[in-house]
Order: C-alpha cells, then structure tokens, then sequence
C-alpha cells in the first residue's frame, strides 16, 4: 500500500474525495447521479429483465395491438401487439451505445487535432482551428442532419454524423489546454533532449490536458442522446424495429391520439435521462469552477 | 473597432465559403445518383445519361463547385428533384411561416427565460432558486417533437380547447378571402383589418409557439443565471452594495447591464437553434414553414431542397453569430 500514502498522490486523493463529497452534497445531483448509475445497470441487464425479450424487435401478436398499461402490459402495447414496457427499457441500452460510440469518436477526431494545433503553432494551427471555425458555425442539429441526410438513413450513420459535427467543440477545448501547457518546463525539457515533436504531443500534452476534455464530453452526453433521437424522429436514424426511442415516438404519430400511452413513455424514457445527463453536469461544472467551488 | 469588424466580417465570409464548400462536399459523397432521380423510376439510361448533362454532373468536381459558387452568388440554389421548381422560390414560400414561429420563440427567450435567470440568481440556492433551475435544466432536456404531440394530447384531444396543426381552420380558409401582402399571416391579416383571420391565426400559433420555445426560454435562463452568478461575485458589486443601494438597482442596473454580452450572444445563439427545431415541429403540427419543407425533403431526399436549407439556416446563423460578435464589441472592454 506504499504507493497510496506516497506524497505526490495523497492531495490528488483527497482532491477526489472532496469532489465526490461536494457532488454529493447537492440533493438534485445526487438524485441525477443515481438515475444515470440506475440507467447504466439498466442499459447493462436490459436483455434478461424485460417482461417480453421477443417484443424487442418482432414477433407480432397482432391481438394484443394498442392495449393500454395494465398489469400484464406496463406501459400498454403498440400498433403490431409489442409490449412497449420491454421496447422502452432496451431502448436505454442502444441510446446509452449510440451516445458513448459517438461521443468517443468525436472524441477520437477531437483530441489529436486540438493537440497538434495546440502544440505546433503557427500555420497548422491557424489552418486547423478555421476548419474548426466552420464547422462551429454550423447550428449543432443542422450539421447533423444534412450529413445524416446524405449518408443515408440508419443509426450507424446517425451517430457518423454527431461525431462529425461534434469533435470541434473538443478540438477548440484541448488546443485552449495545449497552448498553455506547450510552455511549461517538462514540455521543453522533453524538447531540450530531443524527444520527437509527435511524441511530445501525445506522450507529454495530450495526458496532461485530457480531464477538461473528458469532463465536457460526459457533460456532453444528455445533448447527444436527445440529438440522436431527434434524428431517428426525423427518419434519419434507427429505422424500424430497432426499440430506438426518437424512433418509437415518431411511429406513435400515426395512433398517438388514441393511443397516449404509445408516445408518452418512450419520451419520457428521453427526458429523464437527458435530464439526468444534464443535472450531473451542472453539478460536475459547478464543484469543478473555482469560481463557484465552495468548501 | 473598424479593424475588429472588418476582421470579424472578413472571417465570416470565410466560414460562409466554408459552410458552402462542406454542404458542396457532403452532395458528393451521396450513395444514390441524383440524375436517375432527377428523370425519375422509369427513366432509360440514355435520358439519365442526358439528364447528367444537364445538371453538370459529367464535369470535374472542381468545375461543377465553380458554376455551383456562381449560381449560389446569383441567388440560385438549384432546382428540388421533386417539384422540378427552383428551391429558392419554395424557400420564400415557406420561410414567412417560420419566421412567425422562430419570432415568437425568441421573444418568449428573452422576456421569460431572461426574468427567470436574473430572479435564480438573485435567490441563489433558495427554493425558487432550485425550482426555476430545474425548470430551465428541464426545458432543455425535454425533447422538442415529444413536447408537441404531448401538447396536441391534451390541448386537442383531451381538452378540445386548440387546433392540432395548421395555420388556418378550414371553414376561416374557405369563407374568408386570406390577405396576401408580406405572406406573413398575422401582419398580413392586421394591415387588412381581418380580425376574424388574425384570431384564428393566433390560436393556432399557441401550441407549436409553446413547443419551439421550449428550448430557448430554458437555455437563456440558465446562462443569464450563470453569467449574473459570476458578476455578483465582483468587487464593483459588493463597492456597490455597501454603499447601500437597493438591491434592486444594484442587480438590474450594476450587474445585468455587465452580463448583457454573454445573454445577447445566447439570445442570438438560440434563434439559429430554433431556426432547425422547426425542422421536428414543424410536421407535427402540418405548420406550411421551411421546417415542413425540409421534414419531407428528407423523407423523398430530394438532395437540392436539404442543401438549400442548410446553406440558408447555417448562413443565418453565421450572420446572427456577427450581430452578437457586434453586440459584444460595443462593450468598451472589449475594444482594442
């Protein structure tokens, strides 16, 4: 246990744990912070506790079509008889996929190009950062769904499309980070004996600016999650019978109205957990600001 | 400040070449041939061949960029695969609609959602603090199509109190002439002194304005209240307070005239957010705007009619993304 009690690590640890405690302490992170963990082990166990494992995609029991909830359908049914209880709960796992695959792309696009910018300077920089600034200029939705539009409907060009409208804003963030770290003495100590210009960047910058980064893109999920169901809303993503949630509410247009049960749940199922998503980001920018930390 | 703006505009005429230059881009990579749709199902392959022709297809992509750049500066965005019309006049059809909506949004942003960040600020961590929070974080996780089928629910189907879509009821449109001067409905029903027209215009607006603005009222509360936040931590602020001014003075006039360029940029910022918001509610609520168009020329790819809106909202944006550079730049701090 010698390496806990060692003195370089003991204020990181105890940074984290007042961190965790401060995160804690405020009741409506707490709450957001135990539905996205509820939410994970959901998305996690999904295929062994819906109610109905064969509703999930097919198996049409055309005699039980737009029941409302009862005991033995929770959340009622929908046009083709599918339980829409065990469509909602499979959902939270392809939602959850589909944000972490495209965030951590954008991520993937995102970091290297901040970096180099950051660290080389100069003309690469400039050409780096105004490609970015066109990409900024873009409002967030739109990018998406001309790109999506283009690529062609599905979800895995769904999430292709976030990601590319998506890694700018990181880009923009670690080249902020690279800039100032690119001047500090380890940095030119690693210049001074030669080490390579890449290695510099990604041994030496990349490790040391990357929390802001992973921080903004876990703040970043709630948004993501509600502009990959804005896409299969929009026909652009999921297409039937994936149990995708924006794509269950678009179905449910066509019954809705004498249906309710159709459209409010799966919407729900969006709501609380981008709200979830957002509540813990606030909670994490706000005991991670100096300017609104308070012990 | 001559040399900020002419910096600022130089850069965004670079970004509007790249917003065109991306759009241009992304046209080329489509999997399906435009030519085949353009001559339709049961078209020979000599009539696609001719059609390529036609559109330019057969020359270099550089060549096909230039003449596209050349018709774009002549107000051209080519012509939908569905109607055979030009996409610009489909756009001046549609746009008034939009803009009615994407109007009302922003006025609800600024004289709701701004009010509501100032008094989350001023109550900081009490409970209205906490509610006006949770109904600012809510707003802007609700989902924007969901909200309106949600509102169609109860206000039409439940209550039977409000239209579920359109712009007009049916019997207005077939006993009433419908003025047409600017194409904006609410004006236009105004300048003619139809009051008839104008109030069923209005209530029709009610439940697709609610929807659309959703989104801006929350976000503008919440960075109203954060940027406050951090103002009301500065000394000038506290100078101000022991001098014993009402707290009122001190928050409306000391804290929030500071903590305007961060709100105008967000208040700016949100029309173009609404602006494609109206892409998912505008079918919900068959609202005759841009959004409708675009819904169903996604549905059809119609190629031409997507890319025509996208240059035309990104371009909105990259001008609305100016006025709020501006509008900061009027700040004498930030000039150089």
């Amino acid at each position: 246990m010698n390496w806990i009690s060692s003195k370089a690590l003991r204020p990181r640890i105890k940074e984290f744990r007042l961190s965790v405690h401060l995160l804690s302490r405020n009741r409506l992170t707490r709450a957001a912070l135990v539905t996205v963990l509820l939410l994970v082990l959901i998305a996690v166990v999904a295929p062994v506790i819906v109610p109905y494992p064969s509703h999930i995609y097919g198996v049409e029991t055309p005699e039980d079509k737009l029941l409302p909830p009862s005991g033995k359908y929770f959340f009622g049914t929908d046009e083709l008889g599918r339980d829409i209880f065990s469509r909602v709960l499979y959902g939270t796992r392809i939602s959850l996929q589909t944000a972490l695959l495209a965030v951590g792309l954008a991520l993937l696009i995102g970091i290297p190009l901040g970096a180099i910018a950051g660290a080389t300077g100069g003309f690469v920089d400039e050409a780096i950062m105004r490609i970015t600034d066109v990409f900024l200029s873009f409002p967030p939705l739109l990018l998406a769904i001309a790109i999506a539009a283009f690529l062609g409907p599905s979800l895995t060009n769904a999430m292709l499309a976030i990601a590319i409208s998506w890694w700018p804003w990181y880009t923009r963030l670690i080249r902020g980070q690279a800039v100032s770290i690119r001047e500090r003495q380890f940095v030119r100590a690693a210049k001074a004996i030669g080490t390579p210009h890449f290695k510099i960047i990604f041994g030496h910058i990349v490790p040391n600016c990357i929390a802001p980064v992973i921080v903004q893109a876990s703040m970043d999920l709630g948004g993501v999650i509600l502009t990959a169901a804005a896409l299969s809303f929009l026909g652009l993503g999921a297409q039937p019978p994936t149990p995708e949630w924006g794509l269950m509410v678009s179905t449910s247009r066509n019954y809705f109205l004498n249906a309710w049960w159709y459209s409010i749940f799966p919407g729900l199922a969006i709501f609380i957990t981008v709200l979830a998503f957002n509540l813990l980001g606030d909670g994490l920018r706000e005991i991670l600001d100096p300017k609104t930390r308070k012990n | 400040m001559t040399s900020f703006i002419v910096r600022r505009l130089a850069l965004g005429i670079l970004v509007l070449f790249g917003v065109v230059l991306i759009t241009f881009v992304l046209t080329r990579v489509i999997p399906s041939d435009p030519a085949a749709q353009w001559v339709g199902p049961r078209a020979t392959p000599e009539q696609i061949k001719a059609a390529r022709i036609e559109l330019g297809l057969d020359k270099p992509v550089y060549v096909q960029f230039w003449k596209y750049l050349q018709d774009l500066i002549r107000g051209n965005l080519g012509y939908s695969l569905r109607s055979h019309q030009p996409v610009v006049q489909e756009l001046k059809a549609y746009l008034p609609a939009t803009i009615e909506l994407v109007l009302l949004s922003t006025i609800a942003a600024t004289f709701i959602g701004l009010p509501l960040g100032v008094l989350s600020a001023r109550r900081k961590d009490e409970w209205l603090d906490h509610l006006c929070r949770f109904f600012s974080v809510g707003a802007v996780s609700l989902p924007t199509f969901w909200v309106g089928l949600f509102l169609q629910l109860i206000f039409y189907r439940i209550l039977g109190i409000l239209p579920m879509g359109g712009q007009l009821s049916m019997e207005i449109k077939l006993l009433y002439d419908i003025p047409h001067i600017t194409g904006f409905l609410l004006l236009d029903s105004l300048i003619a002194g139809n009051f008839v027209v104008f109030k069923d215009a209005l209530v029709h607006m009610i439940l697709p304005g609610i929807t659309i603005a959703t989104y801006p009222v929350g976000l503008v509360a919440r960075m109203t209240r954060s940027a406050l936040l951090e103002i009301l931590n500065e000394d000038y602020i506290r100078a101000a307070r022991s001098y014993g001014l009402q707290e009122r003075t001190v928050l409306w006039s000391y804290a929030l005239k500071n903590s305007l360029g961060p709100t105008a940029t967000v208040v700016t910022l949100s029309i173009g957010y609404t602006l494609v918001n109206t892409f998912l509610v505008e079918s919900i609520f068959s609202w005759p705007g841009i959004g409708n168009y675009v819904a169903s020329a996604v549905i059809s790819l119609d190629y031409p009619a997507i890319m025509g809106v996208t240059i035309f909202s990104a371009c909105a944006y990259v001008v609305l993304n100016l006025v709020a550079d501006l509008i900061i730049a009027l700040d004498p701090r930030v000039r150089t």
